[in-house]
């Protein structure tokens, strides 16, 4: 019988067995890289659910551009709520805040915890987006028939490139109720 | 196999170390694996073979396509390939057995505890997994049936035993070649299995963690895949591709060893281009890291996302037709016959380049807008897994059958099995290019009647397909019982190491490490 | 175990009768159809000619690479030829066959690149329509102008278990299609309410998932009239087959008109679903519904189809408790082909449907239902 070396075996197998290790670990770390790689690309028009201030210059003139900005309201696995925008539409200025309220009534005979998901179309678009106050960064309660006016703060930044005229932000509202304890894993 | 010593019967199998054992037991376990999945793609293709729903309701025929691929990728198709692997590697680099004999045992005996998992689940309340092989969230997830638990500890094993194989085959090809036996001096096919290890133990554990992750989301309250919670669907379809595109080459790259193998031994004539086809082999493994959002392009990435991975998938067309090239070059001025294998191995050749032609297609981001998730696809990836895998694996089997058990397969029958499944193969999956450009879209049990006639002529095909694999099978069962003596070459001057055992080779091979001469090294 | 037997009986004497598809109807049917269709916008256009123009380039290598073999296999068959060739390395034929191909894949890239761009052009359109995708049809919402339906495979079951023939856009009939202007850019934001779906018409070339939680957007500008029919292009269930979609594209002024209809009924549909109604009005409403809805399966007379589709007449359900018979209208059975139109239809028609139901062919209950109560139901059901 050959005698194979042992030992170089062994390191193989050990060397093997470590990119495996690391492999599977890589596949979790592909989640926050996959966020890395959102905010930087717009992917899915993934907005931040954390405030985001913007950081002005001093001496920075508010671009003259205008856009289109409009607002959807989505009711998840059809949520039994009513949801909607204020207003479809806002002409915005670039560089500007504005503020607009989404209306939340709760249509049915319990209360309901929900958090809201915002999107952003075209994808691109999302990053020139901050938001300073969205009722998306805390989930939402209301009591049976209950309704509530909820704010969105935000600003278009002037670096919003040329080709985008149009703008659109959408929230999606899920059903959290049972979920009480989860918080949001990830933003 | 008068001087070994080892248990017979059952226990003979069970406490199995033996490579050639245990190779056969992966070949075997394929073929079975291969027949099951077969029949759940008939069972799919007599629900097409009219417009109306006559055989199944919708939520069965999707446990059909769902069981069917998971099957045939996992079940039959690698496995197949390990047990390729495991009777020749050793053969081929004069190694006296796997490096890792024990380990290969539980390598193989894990997998039949993984399938009676997975298809246990069709019995379950909620019946099997019905959301595609490639299991996107959050239809796997919260929409799931119950047995979703069980598909994830199936899948949990059978990457285990993926990787356990794979780093047994690494070790056994780094720590094992007899003295003389070079890298750049091993054969193609053990070339391609020693990359395609490699491609196992990155991806599979990412696949491992994409369904640890979906057992979080199901039961732990997690939401990795979920908007509700922060996460994203899409997420689940990048980490999914991340493994399955190089998954993909997994599934070939072995054949491509085994068409390397078999085309100059029929040619008579070495390999043409033996540097650049371990080079292309490399590179395509590298590139297949890097293009697997290719699958996504409808999934609304970023323009630059769509520009980069249509870019780097076409260029994978440029090892891709290196390897074809030069196996055209080495059939030129050859001396061919044409034996079974090589029937195979051309038509591997001809019909993988088909699948080729339509991968480069589908690479065209804005084309794939309407290729994307049509019978097109379907009639691609089964261009590329049929006669790409499958029949690489059958030439395999063909080729060195003999070797194995000592006895010559009747040639004839073996020519009748190649054309009946030539023919119905291309008339199964050839139509389905045309019905997916004119829109028809996958996975569905019914269709509209514009697409009747060539779902028809599909359904035939596939019929014709799988009966001519029983035929194959009662190929292999004549040569094992009645096959003629076969020598220890088989054929006319073949070219490695195993062809200077007898047929068949004794238990333990190699013992003593051989004589690596100019005339067993590739290149020659 | 999962095999229906019944429609396979019948769907045996049905094919034994040579009702399969009926000769008049298939002489209009696009038949083996073996390409791509050009589509009616400029995009769908320029991806046809792409596919063209990559099929020719594969077509062209394939004659040369399968020539050689096919001359390689006939010429140096060892019948003609004895000895075989020795060669097994050319650096510059390597070098060739590299560098060739990868030229040829560079010419391919760029006008492709070019269609991309296009396809994501992202300045404003002159409609705005979110798409929602839906276990197992589509909604849609034209964004300003209150305008939002649901739009659902109306094939019949019947037709699908081979008990009646199947007309030419058997699958791809809705019971509202989508209407859009010619000419105009239309813009669709795409999104999903519970699993992933693909919101696909192949004449306009836009395919895009619908995923829940975000938004995706598409557009096409429709240069010509026509009735455009598509499908899910994304597995989402059971019934990922029979969601199809339709798309109606008119001159400017038919839209404007449709628009103005649509959004009348819309108005009246919300003043009616406040108000209390009469038992008759509730049975005259409902006897509509029953036959746009109903009908197919349970046959007019309420008595069904023996052994596909159970009858209505005088049974547990339609004779039984109110809260049953509402739970298996809103909710469906699971199992068998009775949907859930809890979310397909208005809670006034669903009233209206299940008072006629009990009211009708001898069933006499006469008892009813408002449509407050089936929302109430359905709010109830959530928790």
């Amino acid at each position: 019988m050959q005698a194979p070396d042992k030992k170089r075996i062994h390191a193989i197998v050990i060397r093997s067995s470590l990119i495996t290790v690391l492999m599977f670990g890589f596949g979790f770390a592909l989640v926050p890289l996959y966020d890395v790689f959102c905010d930087l690309t717009g992917l899915n028009g993934k907005v931040s659910l954390t405030p985001i201030h913007p950081v002005s210059t001093p001496g920075e003139v508010p671009d003259v551009r205008q856009i289109q900005m409009q607002f959807i309201a989505i009711n998840n696995e059809t949520l039994p709520w009513e949801f909607a925008p204020r207003e479809f539409s806002l002409p915005i200025q670039l560089g500007k805040p504005y503020v607009t309220h989404y209306r939340a009534k709760n249509l049915s005979s319990r209360s309901m915890t929900v958090q809201a998901i915002p999107s952003v179309s075209p994808g691109l678009a999302a990053q020139h987006l901050s938001k300073m106050e969205c009722f998306c960064f805390e989930q939402q309660r209301l009591e049976a028939g209950e309704e509530m006016d909820m704010a969105v703060r935000f600003v278009v930044s002037p670096s919003l490139p040329q080709s985008f005229s149009v703008m659109t932000l959408s929230y999606t509202l899920f059903d959290v109720s049972d979920k009480n304890t989860t918080q949001l894993t990830r933003n | 196999m008068s001087e070994s010593h080892h248990p017979t019967g059952i226990k003979r199998w069970l406490y199995t170390t033996n490579h050639k054992d245990i190779g056969t037991l992966y070949l075997w376990f394929s073929f079975l694996m291969f027949l099951v999945g077969g029949v759940m793609a008939l069972v799919i293709r007599a629900e097409l073979f009219q417009p109306g729903l006559q055989l199944v309701e919708p939520n069965f025929f999707n446990q059909m396509t769902t069981m069917h691929g998971l099957i045939m990728v996992f079940g039959a198709v690698m496995p197949a390939f390990v047990g390729l692997a495991n009777w020749m590697i050793p053969l081929m680099i004069g190694a006296p057995d796997m490096a890792l004999p024990r380990l290969n045992n539980l390598s193989f005996w894990i997998l039949p505890f993984a399938f009676f998992m997975l298809l246990s689940t069709l019995f379950m309340p909620g019946g099997a997994p019905n959301f595609g092989w490639t299991f996107y969230a959050p239809l796997s997830t919260t929409y799931a049936p119950p047995s979703v638990t069980y598909f994830i500890f199936a899948i949990h094993i059978m990457g285990a035993s993926s990787i356990l194989g794979s780093i047994n085959i690494i070790a056994t090809i780094m720590g094992m070649r007899a003295p003389g036996m070079g890298y750049m001096k091993m054969p193609l096919f053990v070339w391609t299995w020693f990359i395609t290890a490699y491609l196992l133990i990155a991806v599979m554990p990412v696949l491992a963690g994409a369904v640890t992750m979906m057992l979080i989301d199901i039961h732990f309250g997690g939401s990795f895949f979920s908007a509700a919670g922060g996460g994203d669907p899409v997420l689940f379809q990048h980490i999914f591709w991340f493994f399955g595109h190089p998954e993909v080459y997994i599934m070939i790259l072995p054949a491509f060893g085994v068409a390397s193998a078999i085309i100059p031994t029929f040619a008579r004539k070495p390999l043409f281009g033996y540097h650049s086809m371990v080079y292309a082999t490399a590179s395509i493994a590298f590139l297949s890291f890097i293009v697997w959002a290719h699958h996504m392009f409808t999934v609304g990435m970023p323009l630059v996302a769509e520009g980069f991975f249509m870019f780097s998938t076409m260029i994978i067309a440029v090892p891709t037709g290196v390897k074809i090239f030069n196996w055209v070059a080495t059939m030129w001025r050859g001396s061919m016959t044409f034996e079974t294998p090589m029937l195979f191995a051309v038509a591997f050749v001809i019909l993988f380049t088909i699948g080729g032609f339509s991968g480069l297609m589908l690479a065209i981001a804005p084309a794939d807008f309407q290729y994307h998730d049509t019978y097109f696809v379907v009639a691609h990836f089964h261009y590329v897994l049929v006669p790409g895998a499958i029949f690489g694996i059958m030439a395999a089997v063909y080729f060195w059958l003999p070797k194995w058990c000592g006895k010559m397969y009747d040639e004839m029958m073996g020519k009748v099995h190649f054309w009946l499944s030539f023919i119905g193969l291309n008339v199964t999956f050839f139509p389905m290019h045309f019905v997916g450009l004119a829109g028809m879209p996958r996975r569905i049990p019914d269709y509209a009647l514009q697409f009747a006639d060539f779902n028809m002529i599909s359904s035939a095909g596939a019929f014709l397909f799988g009966f001519s694999q029983v035929f194959f099978l009662g190929i292999v069962l004549q040569t094992i019982l009645y096959g003629k003596k076969a020598r220890s070459e088989v054929w006319d001057n073949p070219h490695g190491l195993e062809w200077t055992l007898p047929s068949p080779p004794p238990y333990h091979s190699f013992t003593q490490p051989p004589q690596v001469t100019m005339a067993h090294a590739s290149p020659r | 175990m999962h095999i229906n037997l019944n429609t396979l009986l019948l769907y045996t004497g049905i094919m034994m009768s040579g009702a399969f598809i009926p000769a008049s109807v298939a002489e209009e049917l696009p038949r083996w159809q073996l390409n791509m269709p050009q589509g009616v916008t400029e995009i769908s256009r320029d991806i046809y000619g792409l596919h063209m123009a990559v099929l020719w380039v594969c077509v062209v290598i394939g004659v040369i690479v399968f020539g050689a073999m096919f001359i390689s296999m006939v010429l140096h068959h060892r019948s003609r030829n004895k000895e075989a060739a020795t060669f097994h390395e050319n650096f510059w034929v390597e070098v060739a066959w590299t560098t060739i191909p990868a030229i040829i894949l560079i010419i391919l890239f760029i006008p492709s690149m070019r269609t991309i761009s296009q396809m994501y052009d992202t300045q404003a359109a002159d409609i705005d329509i979110l798409v929602t995708g839906f276990q197992w049809k589509w909604k849609y919402e034209y964004l300003g102008e209150d305008v939002k339906f649901f739009s659902n495979l109306s094939t019949p079951s019947g037709a699908i278990y081979g008990i009646e023939n199947k007309n030419n856009h058997y699958l791809l009939d809705v019971d509202e299609p989508l209407v859009v202007p010619l000419h105009k850019k239309i813009r669709f934001l795409i999104t999903a309410n519970d699993v992933l779906h693909a919101w696909w018409v192949p004449a306009f070339a836009v395919k895009q998932d619908a995923i829940p939680g975000f938004i995706n957007e598409a557009w096409a500008r429709i240069e010509e009239p026509g009735t455009y029919r598509g499908q899910c292009a994304e597995l989402c269930g059971k019934d990922h087959g029979f969601m199809p979609i339709v798309v109606k594209a008119v001159s400017d002024d038919e839209y404007r008109s449709w628009l103005a209809e649509r959004k009348r009924q819309t108005a009246q549909e919300r003043t009616l679903m406040a108000q209390q109604f009469s038992l008759e009005q509730l049975v005259e409403r409902g006897e509509k519904v029953y036959q746009s809805q109903c009908m197919v399966c349970h046959n007019a007379n309420g008595k069904g189809i023996p052994g596909a589709f159970p009858s209505l007449v005088g049974t547990a359900i339609s004779t039984g408790l109110m809260n049953d018979h509402i739970d298996i209208v809103v909710n469906g059975r699971a199992g068998t082909t009775m949907q859930a139109f809890g979310s397909q239809l208005s809670p006034l028609d669903l009233a209206a449907v299940i008072t006629y139901e009990r009211n009708a062919w001898g069933n006499n209950m006469g008892d009813m239902v408002q449509a407050i109560d089936i929302a109430r139901f359905i709010n109830d059901a959530k928790q």
